[in-house]
């Protein structure tokens, strides 16, 4: 038997049961229908507070967010890295720095441009 | 535990690439750490440095056929030769985004592109007389994505590639100093398709490893080779793969983006994007499909039978219907695509230079053609629309001559360049017996020729009105784009035979 078969079999039962609720709500469920059933979904409450004029939000949170890649993605690198310096010897130390000094500039651009300022 | 070894890179043969990508950080720090008055001109100097110094390189290293870089990096003769190109066509663009003279207001290119349009915040940066510059950076590092494309030999490098080029073009679209909302509106249109498309290649990407055990091109080409059954996987790979470089040429049906990025986009922008990514997409589409894939040739010449057929026949029906000149380009683009493709599906030595003459003439005259419709303007910037070409051959008989020039070869005519390429992609593709296809094609250049002859004849034989725009006088810059590409469009119509010999000697993919 292929290794995937039992995926596959998974696969159908899936789409099988959610063709089975579909149908069978709509056999049994109760339909009564008003303004807020054909309103799109939104779950919860209004989000507050909402941005002035224009529906914009600061772009302070985006930036944080993008420092928190640059570190983010370093540290990824920074770990295997670390556990297999040995083996990796002059080259991967080499290879290491360079790839820090490319995301220190990022980093400098950042700072340059007031994106560290909250106020 | 696997001892390491170190790859070998041969940093002369990848000479070209790293100039470039050094000068692409040394941008960053010019923007992090000079004052806001110097940053232009340093950014200017450093561009057309690093395009020319990595261009001569190249020319030094032209003998070079290498695989380097842990086999990550093939250096042949395709490869010089689109990576030539690409440095060509972005310093001819460079030049038309350096262009300051044409606009009341200064540069193609908003001061401040992340200020909401109209707004207080956009008025004042206006007023101060600031000027975009991190567009060099992104510029830089959009060549730099381009080049390392066409030379990646595994699918990781070549979606990392492929990312470095695109993410800086969606940035540069948005940044339209005029009709911002349609330029932001372009923008995002750009980066939600072009980042849905990104993940079919690196889900293809998977599904290949899945079968072939190895991300190396050559070793997929091995892999396929000693496996007899099994090949829906690959398939399925190499189809997903093919999506994620169809939609960056704009080939039907992943074409929905060009006509408004092309409309959006500031038209330095436009140029180049237009001619370069062009370039560099089919440049790594040919060298995925012969050096990877050509085991299963039958299945993705099929695929391309149907999209060049699709492309030629619908960009070239639609653009018959457009009234504005940069939409109608951008269907002419999808057509364009079509053509090429014809020659990729030859896959034959003399396809694979039609291809690379292909892109090099046609390249020329995208961005010759852009420059010109940037010189065209009125009161609110450029003039786009049709009805207001009217009568301008006749206004500016120079710019209308260039113009009928750059159409010509648009449409195919003889003593342009445009014929030229037409006829060897033809050649070549009826050489390998696909005689439908080339019929097909020939009867898509026929109807497109209507649409590119009739701006000459609204240009020239009608009378220019009040609504007739009028025609900029442009600097040095843009003089020396529009001189280059008309003169080499018609250099290579009338003596195409060096430029033929010279690729034909560069038609070999390396494995």
């Amino acid at each position: 038997m292929n290794v995937y078969t039992p995926i596959l079999v998974l696969g159908i039962l899936a789409f099988g049961f959610a063709v089975f609720s579909i149908v069978i709500a709509s056999f049994t469920g109760p339909k009564r229908y008003n303004r807020a059933k054909y309103a799109a979904y939104e779950c919860g409450i209004e989000p507050t507070p909402q941005p002035m004029g224009g529906g914009r939000f600061p772009v302070k949170f985006y930036l944080t967010a993008m420092m928190f890649i640059i570190f983010d993605i370093e540290l990824v690198f920074l770990y295997p890295w670390a556990v297999s310096a040995d083996a990796l010897g002059a080259f991967g130390l080499i290879a290491i720095f360079l790839f820090l000094i490319n995301l220190c500039l990022p980093y400098a651009f950042e700072w340059r441009r007031g994106g560290l300022e909250w106020d | 535990m696997n001892t390491f070894t170190a790859p070998e890179i041969d940093y002369v043969a990848i000479a070209p690439i790293l100039i470039v990508a050094i000068a692409a950080l040394l941008s960053v720090l010019t923007e992090t750490f000079l004052p806001r008055s110097v940053r232009r001109p340093v950014q200017m100097i450093l561009t057309l440095i690093s395009l020319i110094g990595a261009l001569i390189v190249l020319v030094i290293n032209r003998d070079i056929r290498t695989i380097t870089g842990g086999g990550a990096v093939a250096i042949d003769g395709p490869a010089l030769v689109l990576m030539g190109t690409i440095l060509i066509l972005a310093l001819l663009s460079a030049f038309l985004v350096a262009e300051r003279s044409l606009d009341s207001l200064g540069d193609s290119f908003a001061p401040s592109a992340a200020a909401l349009p109209g707004s207080v915040d956009e008025r004042e940066f206006s007023a101060r007389g600031y000027f975009q510059t991190e567009i060099w950076t992104l510029f830089l590092f959009a060549v730099l994505g381009m080049l390392a494309f066409v030379v990646a030999n595994d699918l990781l490098f070549m979606f990392v590639a492929l990312e470095v080029m695109s993410l800086p073009l969606y940035l540069m679209v948005g940044m339209a100093r005029r009709r911002r909302l349609l330029s932001q509106e372009a923008a995002l249109k750009y980066f939600v398709l072009g980042a849905f498309s990104s993940a079919f290649f690196i889900f293809g990407a998977g599904l290949v490893y899945g079968f072939a055990g190895s991300i190396s091109l050559p070793e997929i080409n091995d892999a396929l080779a000693s496996t007899a059954g099994e090949t829906l996987l690959i398939v399925i790979g190499m189809a997903m793969l093919l999506v994620g470089l169809l939609f960056k040429v704009g080939a039907v049906p992943f074409h929905q983006w060009t006509p408004d990025v092309y409309q959006g986009a500031p038209t330095p922008i436009t140029a180049f994007m237009g001619a370069t990514v062009k370039v560099a997409a089919f440049g790594a589409m040919m060298r995925l499909l012969y050096v990877a894939f050509s085991g299963i040739q039958w299945d993705w010449e099929i695929i391309l039978w149907a999209v060049s057929i699709l492309s030629m026949i619908i960009g070239s029906l639609i653009a018959l219907t457009q009234s504005d000149v940069k939409r109608m380009l951008a269907y002419s683009a999808i057509a364009q695509s079509g053509f090429i493709l014809v020659g990729v599906v030859a896959a034959s030595p003399s396809g694979i230079s039609a291809v690379m003459f292909y892109l090099i003439a046609y390249g020329l005259v995208t961005v010759g053609t852009l420059a010109v419709i940037s010189m065209v303007r009125d009161s609110t910037g450029e003039a786009t629309h049709l009805s207001k070409w009217a009568g301008l051959g006749k206004k500016s008989p120079v710019l209308g001559a260039v113009m009928a020039v750059f159409m010509l070869s648009l449409a195919g005519i003889p003593l342009t360049s445009g014929f030229v390429i037409k006829f060897s992609v033809f050649a070549a593709g009826i050489a390998e017996g696909d005689t439908w296809l080339v019929i097909a094609a020939v009867v898509a250049s026929i109807i497109a020729a209507f649409f590119y002859v009739r701006v000459i004849v609204v240009m020239f034989f009608s009378a220019p009105n009040e609504n007739t725009a009028s025609v900029a006088v442009p600097s040095i810059f843009t003089t020396i784009t529009v001189a280059a590409t008309v003169t080499a469009t018609l250099v290579l119509g009338i003596i195409p035979q060096p430029m033929i010999d010279l690729l034909t000697n560069a038609g070999i993919f390396i494995r």
